[in-house]
């Protein structure tokens, strides 16, 4: 894989790192130096190139949303469909990458948090597929929100774990995942689901999530001779969103916006815009942005979207924003809603509420563009999830 | 020389932990002169994280209790400053590296010396970025604490040879908490420790029991014990006092 320089050694600038308990340092150690040689080994490759395609589904397609771009009357916009996907995002290309390497290096048994679910049932799916024994922690509050996807990842065969501990949602069933790492990791490998923690998970999760640019970029300069003046996705850890960056990086005129989380308002408390509103911190294995208190402990964060709802962001992230190579721009939980009826009714397409975050971006710019100019919008999963949270956020009175 | 060598100047040192604010400052200012009343050689004081990753529910619980008791790592310096007057017994900090980061590494470590802080412990400060903070803790007369683990294997060696103050040696996988039986071959670890460096070795997670602690202080040179204390404070709150003088006189007599 070409690497583009944004990293030197565990850190990208000054983030990333490897801020963990001593247990674990070998095992990341470990998984270092076995990412490092099968990274580059063609079997590998060959692999998980066949499980992308043949399981997963891909390429995703890339689709020119004519009626959205006629409507809003600027630049042309495509969606880049990761939402079709095999278990419905982008979550999956990541964990098909880190299961299957977690098989060569020995391992018997997978571990890994979610919010919403998403990333639990790829990471039950890919265990089922690969005949791994799988574990899931999610925050109580979130297995009862998400009731559904729970008995999807037993249905899978896994065994899903209610963390009941701190505020019983996302950054607590890190934490509990991370607590079972240290407990038990020599059978054992913690398929963490975006682009944060312990170096190498930013680099590794970036390089399997990757393939969303690799792709894009090759679609588009096939479909239009040209590059995108803007690409966007919506950021929570940043999975898709750095995927969706990656190998536009280096192409110094298109411009890419990552989509923040801004919950009730990032005026408010009730938001989970760490680069908005955060500070540089150190936490869950790695220098970032997080939002925390004025005595350094982290914040409860707030998104209707549950797949945004953690108080930090990936290190590479935070070094794109250093750098000013990307923005990030927040998005209040009323834009993303209504991007999600509009994009629902104009395109037929329900998208997941947490890709409504970059809908809603390019609801706001597209129109201020030239006819020209080209945007690339990561449709990060399918909205299935969220229609009946849609609803209650409406007012009804629907529930799974 | 480390203030903190004194603590393992007369024979296996005992080392109790507890949470500060939990269930509020002045009782842990109370419960620390209970522990040095009954014999204890060295205090660690640990600053309340919202996401302590190292531990078990006991202590998480503790944090929550003391965060919720509007504990600030400032109130927490006015406190060590208090105790300073009367004890010259070596204290630590256990926190994470969040909550020091955010205060400044330069201002906290200063904040340490003025009170007479003697040593760190930050479990989420591992070996490869601990020179982050070095220079500043030398300066200001702070042992940074290693921590070895079960899993350290060949970094044991590298550890120790950097190692100031004591190493804290971690009995078992996973977090903190009261263990029945601790497995891991503590004696090949201390022996690695042994042979690279003069520092003291204390072990430390899971051990609740005098027995435990005086089989632990015939191969290592002191015992750390966390939880079963927390679980006092968590069960007699503000009357724990007595109750904590009565455990670590106890486990100080058993490894005597």
């Amino acid at each position: 894989m070409v690497e583009y320089n944004t990293r030197t050694g565990t850190r990208f600038g000054l983030h990333g790192g490897q801020y963990v308990p001593e247990t674990l340092m070998n095992e990341i150690n470990r998984l270092e130096k076995a990412y490092e040689f099968y990274k580059n080994d063609p079997e590998f490759n060959a692999e998980l190139d066949a499980l992308n395609r043949d399981y997963s589904g891909r390429p995703s397609l890339l689709y020119y949303a004519e009626k959205m771009t006629r409507d809003l009357g600027g630049a042309k916009i495509y969606f880049k469909r990761e939402d079709l996907n095999h278990t419905g995002s982008h979550k999956i290309n990541n964990v098909l990458g880190q299961c299957l390497l977690a098989k060569k290096m020995g391992k018997t048994r997978v571990i890994a948090e979610t919010g919403a679910g998403q990333h639990g049932v790829a990471t039950a799916t890919a265990a089922a597929l690969m005949g791994l024994e799988c574990e899931i922690f999610m925050g109580k509050e979130d297995t009862i929100r998400q009731a559904l996807n729970v008995y999807r990842m037993e249905l899978l065969g896994a065994t899903v774990h209610p963390v009941t501990s701190g505020t019983m949602v996302l950054k607590d069933a890190v934490n509990e995942t991370m607590r079972e790492w240290t407990n038990r990791c020599a059978d054992t490998h913690y398929v963490l689901g975006t682009v944060m923690g312990p170096h190498p998970f930013p680099m590794m999760v970036r390089d399997f999530q990757a393939v969303i640019s690799r792709e894009a970029r090759a679609q588009i300069l096939e479909k239009e001779g040209k590059l995108p003046a803007l690409v966007t996705a919506c950021v929570g850890g940043g999975s898709n969103s750095m995927g969706m960056f990656y190998h536009f990086i280096p192409d110094a005129g298109v411009k890419l916006v990552g989509c923040e989380a801004g919950g009730k308002g990032i005026e408010t408390e009730k938001h989970a815009a760490s680069i908005n509103r955060g500070e540089v911190g150190i936490f869950h294995g790695m220098k970032s942005y997080f939002c925390q208190d004025e005595n350094g402990q982290i914040a409860p964060v707030y998104s209707i979207s549950a797949g945004l709802d953690y108080p930090g962001i990936g290190p590479e992230h935070a070094f794109l924003y250093d750098s000013g190579r990307a923005q990030y721009v927040a998005i209040t939980d009323e834009e993303a809603v209504c991007a999600f009826e509009y994009l629902a009714r104009t395109e037929g397409i329900i998208c997941a509420i947490e890709s409504a975050h970059a809908v809603a971006y390019v609801q706001k710019v597209a129109g201020s563009m030239s006819p020209d100019e080209i945007i690339i919008c990561c449709l990060s999963g399918r909205g299935d999830k969220d229609v009946a949270a849609i609803a209650r956020y409406r007012g009804g009175d629907l529930h799974e | 020389m480390s203030k903190i060598a004194k603590a393992f100047e007369n024979g296996p040192a005992f080392i109790p932990f507890l949470t500060a604010g939990d269930p509020s400052l002045e009782k842990t200012e109370e419960f620390i002169h209970e522990m040095i009343r009954a014999g204890a050689d060295l205090i660690e004081i640990g600053i309340p994280f919202s996401d302590p990753i190292a531990e078990g529910p006991v202590i998480q619980e503790a944090d929550i209790r003391a965060l919720r008791a509007g504990t600030t790592p400032d109130g927490i310096f006015e406190m060590v400053a208090r105790l300073r007057k009367t004890t010259d017994i070596p204290m630590v900090f256990l926190t994470y590296v969040n909550p020091v980061f955010h205060y400044g590494f330069e201002r906290f470590c200063a904040r340490c010396e003025e009170t007479g802080i003697d040593g760190l412990i930050i479990p989420d400060l591992p070996f490869e970025e601990k020179s982050e903070l070095d220079a500043i803790t030398k300066r200001h007369g702070l042992d940074v604490i290693s921590l070895i683990a079960p899993t350290s294997e060949d970094r044991i060696s590298r550890i120790a040879v950097e190692a100031s103050g004591y190493i804290y040696v971690v009995s078992s996988m996973g977090v903190t908490g009261v263990r029945s039986e601790i497995k891991t071959d503590l004696r090949s670890i201390l022996s690695v420790i042994r042979n690279t460096t003069d520092v003291p070795a204390a072990i430390g997670f899971g051990i609740n029991t005098p027995e435990q602690a005086y089989e632990m202080t015939r191969i290592a040179d002191g015992a750390i014990v966390g939880s079963a204390i927390v679980k006092i404070i968590a069960q007699y709150g503000d009357a724990a006092g007595p109750k904590i003088y009565e455990y670590v006189k106890m486990m100080k007599d058993a490894i005597r």
